[in-house]
């Protein structure tokens, strides 16, 4: 009985050895690309290309990061990465916490019909309809502007349905009741008693639409061909292109984009990867 | 979900009076709601439904951004998809790609949530690492892949090298480039997988587990009779969402492969890079609207498999 139970028992150690493991060397995995460009970017020249390649820089430099800054106007890039962000955060909240609100606490004619059209249309990728919306934008001569890029992030139907969805089950209708009989305008109820109880509902949303436009890339590609309205992503993209072997400085450009987002995320850890979960958008 | 207030019946009898006065009521309340509404729906119009519903007319036309004449050609577009290697080609390697991607990360992040599950001391640090791929920006991370995927002095075939694999051009060989993505989207998408599955088993109440543990099931048995059944909806709920994302790939083509001179161009066409060469290199935005709208009908199709999930979750 006892070497049975001294085996069961070493065969769960195994096991549970094996898992951690396997878990670590998924790890190594995750973060593998990450460390490689860290590494790459603080390397000189001729440590990059050798054979066989050393993960740590063995002699540390700054050369990558300078070169970058004079080969391509990168503040400018992240300029207005942070921008394009900002605009499209602010707008989506703003329009989502209002189109909610009003679809969730009001009845008025169409207002199925509408909600429904809102949804619809996040089915439709977007770049099924992108073509004539570039050719609208010609024929307005908005193509190379600020307008043009960021036209279509204003909105986002994800962000009215998850708004409008807190709004109707979080917010009871006898806290709106209770503001009418007090005499208090529909605008005031929305401002002082709707919105201040979303704020949670609309800090999500608004992470939503931050990841999303920071990584705007095609439209941009087909919007803006002027170097000053590129940001990060197309940017990098740009300069790859220019200098496609010259890993040292791709890689100190890339880790310079990749930072924002990592410490945004690394802040907001939890909340981003509960947000997720609950509600199943990719970023 | 509650109901509005206004949705109770109205108090009746009503004086005359008053009952004019609750209609006012009302009317004034509606053009409230249309006036908030206003501005977003407007928005919605010009960037959504309008375009939604000028690329379907598009695509029955020949048009052409430099050309004067654009005439009505009826199926003539879609007659011609048929026929186009390019979009075949496109097509089948998007489905590639996208099942693959789909299929591999599914069946990796699957086992790895029955593990984190647990909520071990790791649990959290490892969801995070696993989680930071999803939440990296894109074109950063395939400048990253693509040295790491480098023929010379990249990591990978280093790594290979150490196990006796001979050096593989991953981005150039055109066996070999539409893997180099699958590799890196599995990457991506992983974290993201792996945790939809972690809040769906941990949803799972304890007590069958239990229940199964007394009957004498093994871990294993506990997860194909008990855990796999339960997450059904959620697992065909994350196929279906990967795949469509999987469906619009971009970038990635776009800057990985494209960009080099020897880069395999057949070898990794996918669907929004026709439509987008099609438009914006050959300017044919009627046949360019028409593959748009065969991308439209793919990605519709998955989304009604999708409902079908999401009323079998609520159901459940």
């Amino acid at each position: 009985m006892r070497p049975g139970r001294q085996r069961r028992r070493l065969r769960r150690r195994l096991g549970a050895l094996l898992i951690h493991a396997v878990l670590a060397g998924g790890a190594v995995f995750m973060l593998l690309p990450m460390l490689w460009m860290l590494a790459t970017s603080f390397k000189p020249p001729p440590e990059i290309a050798v054979w066989p390649p050393h993960l740590l820089p063995q002699a540390p430099t700054l050369a990558n990061y300078r070169g970058l800054f004079q080969a391509v106007p990168f503040p400018r890039f992240f300029g207005n990465s942070v921008f394009i962000s900002v605009i499209s955060t602010a707008c989506v909240v703003i329009t989502s916490m209002i189109a909610g609100a009003v679809f969730a606490k009001y009845r008025f004619p169409g207002r199925s019909f509408l909600f429904m059209l809102v949804l619809a249309t996040a089915i439709v990728p977007f770049e099924a309809y992108m073509i004539p919306l570039y050719i609208q934008l010609v024929r307005l001569h908005w193509i190379n502007t600020y307008q043009a890029i960021i036209l279509p992030w204003l909105v986002m139907s994800f962000g009215i349905f998850l708004l409008r969805q807190h709004v109707a089950s979080a917010i009871p209708d006898e806290l709106m009741e209770a503001a009418r009989v007090d005499g208090a305008s529909e605008w005031w109820t929305f401002r002082r008693v709707l919105v201040p109880l979303s704020g949670n509902a609309m800090a999500a949303v608004g992470i939503f639409a931050f990841i999303q436009a920071w990584g705007v890339f095609l439209w941009l590609l087909l919007v803006a061909n002027n170097e000053h309205l590129f940001n990060l992503e197309v940017g990098l993209t740009a300069f790859q292109f220019r200098f496609s072997t010259d890993y040292g400085k791709l890689m100190a450009g890339s880790t310079l984009s990749t930072l924002p987002m990592l410490i945004v995320f690394l802040l907001l850890r939890r909340r981003i990867i509960e947000n997720m979960a609950l509600t199943g958008l990719k970023g | 979900m509650s109901v509005s207030t206004l949705d109770r019946p109205l108090p009746r009898p009503l004086p005359q009076g008053e009952g004019r006065r609750k209609i006012r009521r009302h009317l004034r309340l509606w053009l409230w709601c249309y006036a908030m509404l206003l501005p977003v729906l407007a928005i919605y119009a010009f960037v959504r439904i309008w375009p939604i519903a000028r690329t379907v007319m598009l695509s029955f036309y020949n048009w052409r951004l430099i050309a004067r004449v654009r005439p009505f050609v009826g199926l003539a577009n879609y007659e011609r998809m048929f026929s186009d290697a390019n979009f075949q080609i496109a097509i089948w390697n998007t489905t590639v790609y996208s099942l693959s991607i789909v299929l591999i990360s599914t069946i990796i992040a699957l086992p790895l949530a029955v593990v984190l599950a647990r909520r071990g001391r790791m649990s959290a640090v490892y969801q995070t690492i696993y989680f930071l791929p999803v939440i990296t920006p894109l074109v950063p991370m395939c400048i990253a892949w693509k040295w790491i995927y480098d023929y010379n002095y990249g990591i990978l075939n280093y790594i290979l090298s150490l196990v006796g694999i001979p050096p593989i051009a991953w981005l150039t060989d055109a066996h070999m480039a539409l893997w180099a993505l699958v590799i890196m989207g599995v990457w991506k998408v992983l974290g993201f997988n792996l945790v939809i599955f972690l809040v769906g088993i941990r949803n799972i109440p304890a007590s069958y587990l239990e229940a199964a543990s007394l009957d004498g099931a093994n871990e294993l048995q506990k997860f194909w009779r008990v855990t796999l059944p339960l997450l059904r909806p959620i697992l065909l709920y994350v196929l279906v969402t990967a795949t469509i994302n999987a469906y619009n790939v971009f970038t990635q083509v776009y800057v990985m492969t494209l960009g080099s001179q020897d880069a395999p161009g057949q070898a990794v066409r996918v669907l929004v890079y026709d439509i987008y060469q099609n438009a914006f290199q050959y300017f044919r935005m009627g046949y360019a609207s028409a593959e748009a709208v065969a991308l439209t009908f793919i990605v519709l199709g998955l989304t009604l498999i999708q409902f079908r999930a999401f009323r079998e979750r609520e159901a459940g």
